[in-house]
């Protein structure tokens, strides 16, 4: 007879199917004008924001860069983030003028930047009452890269907000905190923050658990 | 302020691959060397993420039989082994996983993939894509029709070969339950020397990755069928918000 309350844990729920690298192909699946197919009706993609959405609009822009300093061209980043209001918008739509996520990859040839067209997302106040400071999740899918990387972007200009940030203070080195800012930029009348994501070594990016 | 009284199972970091697995070379340079950062109070940028019943989808997006072709008429479909690879989408607590998004996308049965990074001397097949998506239904059930995929070479080793698999894509209710994965076919001898599969240390792990022939649902005289259940993080239903 089977003693109550003796079962281990793992009997009584199902282990997470595990998770393997999305490899050099990913664009077939998730990117697909990257891989050079044809795009069906709808993509998801990285233009979060329509013009004639609320907010602030700004581009954002980056590198992957890996242990040796070399470019990352094969990753494909997925964005989730709050409006101008500091609101999710979960239902995607794309006939909404904005949704709170997105895709971009980094590029096989050129710069390498991934790039996401988006508006300024909003501080949001956690159920403790902290609030946290405008900041854009994001996930780095990669070749080589096993379980995504989750990291957080947030943005030079609201000083004021990343210093009380209950997040970016759960980092314990200072010095590492400064890895998620991302720096601004103006150029052709345009908004554009820029953030390098490091997976390794000198400035590597915080990743996070949750 | 957003509800983020909510908790998902902790995700067993020993369970999936660690980041660094020399035995699969590009990790090295491609693996954090810091701790990761855990959030001790996941929040609503957590604990939320996208719904995709709004995403128009075309009539063929999950059948990978009819949705790439370059050739004409009846004949025009791909070469392989038709199979349907079907699943559910169940959290930790089996609890089915309704209306959520689930993307897959393969090599042809020759091994190759339409994709411009390919360089494999296995011709491109001109009937097959290799991409498919849809939703879980009701009941977190999704399905696609496609060809088997091939083996493949690849370097890492001097004669290193991927068993035959498809990429599978799956975000669950929130961010905190995205997983991409691959699904492995039950009883290919390659599966255990694959580096990329031994990227992960406990072979229980490795057995949710496999797909198991499905007699009872394949179709006479027409195509096999392989199951493949989809395991994400468990939303604790007991969560207290403690204060």
């Amino acid at each position: 007879m089977q003693q109550p309350n003796s079962v281990g844990t793992h009997d009584l729920m199902l282990r997470e199917t595990a998770s393997q690298t999305a490899g050099p192909y990913v664009h077939i699946g998730l990117a697909l004008d990257v891989a050079g197919l044809p795009e069906r009706d709808e993509e998801i993609w990285n233009q979060l924001a329509k013009p004639e959405a609320d907010g602030e609009h700004i581009e954002v822009v980056g590198q992957v860069i890996d242990g040796n300093g070399d470019l990352v061209r094969d990753a494909l980043i997925e964005a989730w983030q709050a409006d101008g209001q500091g609101q999710y918008q979960p239902a995607f739509d794309l006939q909404k003028p904005f949704n709170s996520f997105g895709r971009t990859a980094t590029t096989a040839v050129g710069d390498s930047e991934w790039a996401l067209a988006t508006v300024k997302p909003g501080a949001i106040t956690r159920g403790d009452g902290k609030t946290m400071a405008p900041h854009i999740n994001l996930a780095v899918f990669a070749r080589g890269v096993n379980i995504q990387l989750q990291t957080r972007l947030y943005f030079e200009d609201e000083a004021d907000a990343n210093a009380v940030c209950p997040v970016l203070n759960a980092i314990e080195s200072p010095a590492r905190r400064q890895t998620l800012i991302a720096k601004r930029e103006e150029a052709d009348g345009k908004v554009r923050y820029r953030l390098d994501i490091r997976l390794q070594g000198d400035g590597e990016t915080v990743f996070f658990d949750f | 302020m957003q509800d983020d009284n909510k908790r998902y199972v902790e995700r067993d970091r020993n369970w999936h691959p660690p980041a660094y697995a020399p035995g699969y070379k590009t990790t090295v340079a491609r693996s954090p060397n810091q701790a990761l950062v855990s959030l001790q109070r996941p929040s609503v940028s957590e604990l939320s993420g996208p719904d995709f019943r709004a995403l128009r989808m075309g009539p063929h997006d999950n059948d990978l039989l009819m949705n790439y072709r370059e050739g004409q008429g009846q004949d025009a479909l791909p070469i392989g082994e038709r199979v349907i690879m079907f699943g559910r989408v169940v959290d930790q607590y089996g609890k089915p996983v309704p209306h959520t998004l689930v993307e897959m996308w393969q090599a042809n049965a020759g091994g190759r993939y339409r994709h411009k990074k390919d360089a494999y001397l296995a011709p491109l097949d001109p009937n097959f894509g290799g991409v498919g998506r849809c939703l879980t239904d009701d009941d977190g059930w999704y399905r696609f029709r496609t060809i088997k995929p091939g083996p493949y070479p690849w370097p890492n080793g001097i004669n290193t070969w991927r068993p035959a698999h498809i990429h599978v894509s799956v975000m669950g209710p929130s961010i905190s339950t995205r997983l991409i994965t691959q699904m492995y076919f039950e009883g290919d001898p390659l599966i255990p020397i694959c580096p990329i599969v031994q990227t992960i240390n406990d072979p229980d792990a490795v057995e949710t990755m496999i797909g198991r022939l499905d007699m009872a649902r394949s179709r006479p005289m027409d195509c096999l069928a392989y199951r493949f259940d989809l395991v994400v993080r468990g939303e604790l239903q007991t969560y207290f918000e403690n204060q």
